[in-house]
This record gives C-alpha cells, sequence and structure tokens, in this order.
C-alpha cells in the first residue's frame, strides 16, 4: 500500500513537470515531435531510477557533509551510460536531442528526488518514487511533445493526422510555442486540481 | 577573429538567447526572478561562475580529456566535478575577500552548481571546438543573455502581482505564458548575424 502511494505520487499528486515546475529545460527543449518526448522520458526514467536505487543502498556509507559531490557524482555516470548507449543505438535520436542528454546530469528531478527522498528510505521504496516520478514526467512531457507536433506539423508520432488543407501553426514548434503549452497546461492542471473553496 | 567574438557575444546574448531560444536555465529563471535586485544579483553571479567555468572547461577538454582519450566516458563526470568544485571555490574567495559581496549573492551560488547553462557552455565548448578566446566569449554572452531574460522576466513579474490573472493561471502558470511572448520577442533577433 505504501508502495503503490509512493508510485502514484509521481504521477499525479507530485508530478515533476506540472506540480513541483522543475526539470523544465528538457521538457521545454526536446518536445517537438511526440517521439523525442518519450525517448527523453525513458533516459531520465532510467537515470533516476538506477541512481536511486544506488543513493538508497549507500545512504549510510555517504557521510552527510559531503553528500552532494557524492549524488552528482553516481548521477553522472548514470547519464554517460545513457549518453554513449543512445549514441550507439540511436544516432539520429542523439542528434535531434543534442546537449539535452548530458544534460539529465544537472536536472532538478534526480537531485531533488536523491536529496528528498532517496537517501531517506530503503531501496524498495526508492524504486517505486522513482518510477513513479520517471512516468510522470514521462507522461507530462509526451502531452506537450504531443500537442506540439500535433498543431506545429500536423503529425503525431511521423503520422499525417490533420487533412489536406490545415496548415501548419509553425510557432508551436519554435520556442515560444513551447512556453506557451507549458503555461496552458500548468494552468489547466491548477484548475483541475484545486481544492474547491469553503 | 574580432568580427567571430562579436558574432557569438552578440549571438549568445540576443539571437540564441539561452534562456529564451535555447531553454536552458530554466530552473533559476523561474525561481528567482520575482524581484529585480535579486535576479540581478543572481545573473552576475552566474556569469562570473559561466566565465570562469569557460576557462576551465577550454583547459580540460584540451589538455587532459583529449590527449588522454577520455573524452567519450569521462567528460560528463569530470566536467559536472569541476563545476561544483569551482563554484564551492569562488564561494570560498567571495567569503573571504568580500563579505559585503558575499552578503549580497551568496546565497546563489550553491544553486548554480545545477544550472544546465553551466554544464552545457563546459558542453558547447569541445562540441564547437572553440579556442580559449572564444571560449571566454561564449561563457561571457551566455551569462549577459542570462542576466538579461532574468532582469526582463523580473520587472514584468513585479507588475503582474498587481495584474488580475485569472486564478488558475496564477504562479507558474502566468510566468510560462510571459516566458512564450518574450521568447517571441527574441525571434524578431533571428538574422541579426550569420549562424556560426
Amino acid at each position: 500500500m505504501q508502495l503503490f502511494k509512493d508510485f502514484i505520487n509521481g504521477i499525479w499528486n507530485e508530478n515533476p513537470i506540472f506540480r513541483m515546475v522543475i526539470g523544465i529545460c528538457s521538457a521545454l527543449a526536446v518536445t517537438t515531435a511526440a517521439n523525442n518526448g518519450i525517448a527523453m522520458g525513458m533516459a531520465l526514467t532510467f537515470v533516476l531510477t538506477c541512481s536511486s536505487i544506488l543513493i538508497s543502498l549507500l545512504r549510510n556509507i555517504i557521510p552527510a557533509k559531503v553528500r552532494i559531490p557524492c549524488y552528482i557524482i553516481v548521477v553522472a555516470t548514470f547519464t554517460t551510460v545513457v549518453d554513449l548507449f543512445m549514441k550507439a543505438y540511436f544516432p539520429s535520436l542523439y542528434e535531434v536531442m543534442g546537449i539535452f542528454i548530458p544534460l539529465i546530469v544537472v536536472n532538478c528531478i534526480v537531485l531533488a528526488r536523491a536529496e528528498a527522498f532517496a537517501s531517506k528510505v530503503g531501496p524498495v521504496r526508492a524504486t517505486a518514487d522513482a518510477l513513479g516520478m520517471g512516468l510522470g514526467y514521462t507522461w507530462a512531457i509526451t502531452l506537450i511533445s504531443m500537442i506540439r507536433e500535433l498543431m506545429g506539423a500536423g503529425t503525431l508520432f511521423g503520422y499525417h493526422i490533420m487533412g489536406e488543407g490545415f496548415t501548419p501553426w509553425t510557432i508551436m514548434i519554435m520556442p515560444p510555442g513551447a512556453f506557451i503549452v507549458m503555461g496552458i497546461l500548468v494552468g489547466l492542471m491548477n484548475m483541475i486540481t484545486r481544492k474547491p473553496v469553503e | 577573429m574580432a568580427k567571430e567574438l562579436f558574432f557569438i557575444i552578440i549571438g549568445s546574448i540576443f539571437v540564441n538567447n539561452f534562456v529564451f531560444s535555447r531553454f536552458l536555465g530554466n530552473c533559476p529563471f523561474l525561481g528567482v526572478s520575482n524581484k529585480t535586485e535579486t535576479a540581478i544579483g543572481m545573473g552576475i553571479a552566474t556569469t562570473f561562475v559561466l566565465t570562469m567555468t569557460a576557462v576551465a572547461a577550454y583547459f580540460i577538454q584540451n589538455y587532459v580529456l583529449a590527449p588522454f582519450g577520455l573524452e567519450p566516458f569521462l567528460q560528463i563526470v569530470s566536467f559536472i566535478l569541476v563545476i561544483a568544485s569551482l563554484v564551492q571555490l569562488v564561494e570560498m574567495v567571495i567569503l573571504k575577500v568580500s563579505p559585503a559581496l558575499y552578503n549580497a549573492f551568496g546565497i546563489f551560488l550553491p544553486l548554480i552548481t545545477t544550472n544546465c547553462i553551466v554544464m552545457a557552455v563546459a558542453l558547447l565548448i569541445p562540441m564547437n571546438n572553440y579556442n580559449l578566446i572564444k571560449s571566454i566569449a561564449l561563457g561571457l554572452g551566455a551569462g549577459l543573455g542570462f542576466t538579461l531574460a532574468l532582469a526582463l522576466m523580473s520587472g514584468i513579474r513585479e507588475d503582474l502581482e498587481f495584474a488580475d490573472v485569472p486564478e488558475a493561471l496564477r504562479g507558474p502558470a502566468i510566468v510560462f505564458i510571459t516566458a512564450g511572448l518574450l521568447s517571441l520577442i527574441f525571434l524578431g533577433f533571428t538574422g541579426l548575424v550569420p549562424l556560426a
């Protein structure tokens, strides 16, 4: 039950993108097409889960004073793994995402979960939390990228959806579109989850 | 050479502003753009660290990583460690040299380690094969662009506090939409300098 709570927390209540609004650089930058959104989400989920497990296992060994540099090294190691893996097996995706794969190392979500959660609980709960947060991040940026791709290019996962007469809103796949879609989605999320005023 | 440097600096301040068109450093951009005073303090501290990081990244890349063939797998780890220790060093030096300055922007320094602009500048230098002077220009330009973005945003946010924003959009949502409009304005600079 506790595990399920930890898992759901990241997906909805404390969704990193829409509720906590952290780690948004990559969420805005790579979301020009739905495929990129999913790939980025999976890359981050991998780094987040692996580093949460390792940090949770090492939580009694790492001295409190130098904990942040220790966390950073753990995160950097797994980021390097993802970086080399993507470069080798998905070169075209890697080309599009540019420096945002290596930049997972400074993504606030990973460090925030390490500091706030993984360093305090056992590896099982840390895994549940990391998977939840990773999935929460993935669905959020996939949604953003689907909206941007559909409006900006008229396609979804590369397939044409809009009819022949559709003029793509090029602005949506340019930087301003990312900020505006993000703002509207955060606003919608606030509206949905707002507690009724008594 | 002078022309190229000018292009790098102007390019990273206006045309490819790190916040508005490259989406880097958005977390501190949202976090500290409440008040103009703190925003400018953060901007200056970041510019300082960025310029020093550019120099450090250049030397590490060309004198340690590349000659020993460590580049593919140690680049991320070594850059992030250098940035973290550099920030710590700057903090210690400022505390010793000028406590007044430390009080002014000391609290921002630990935050800079996780600012993605710093890591991005370090990674962009080997990617573009910049020499030392160009690296410094990139660091400086990125810092000034970040400061400009923060200063603009904080000015707008100070006024937004008195505006009648729909309830659901209060907080980060309206900041994103404002940033979108600012980003639209920055698109107007496209073509100001030829692409590198």
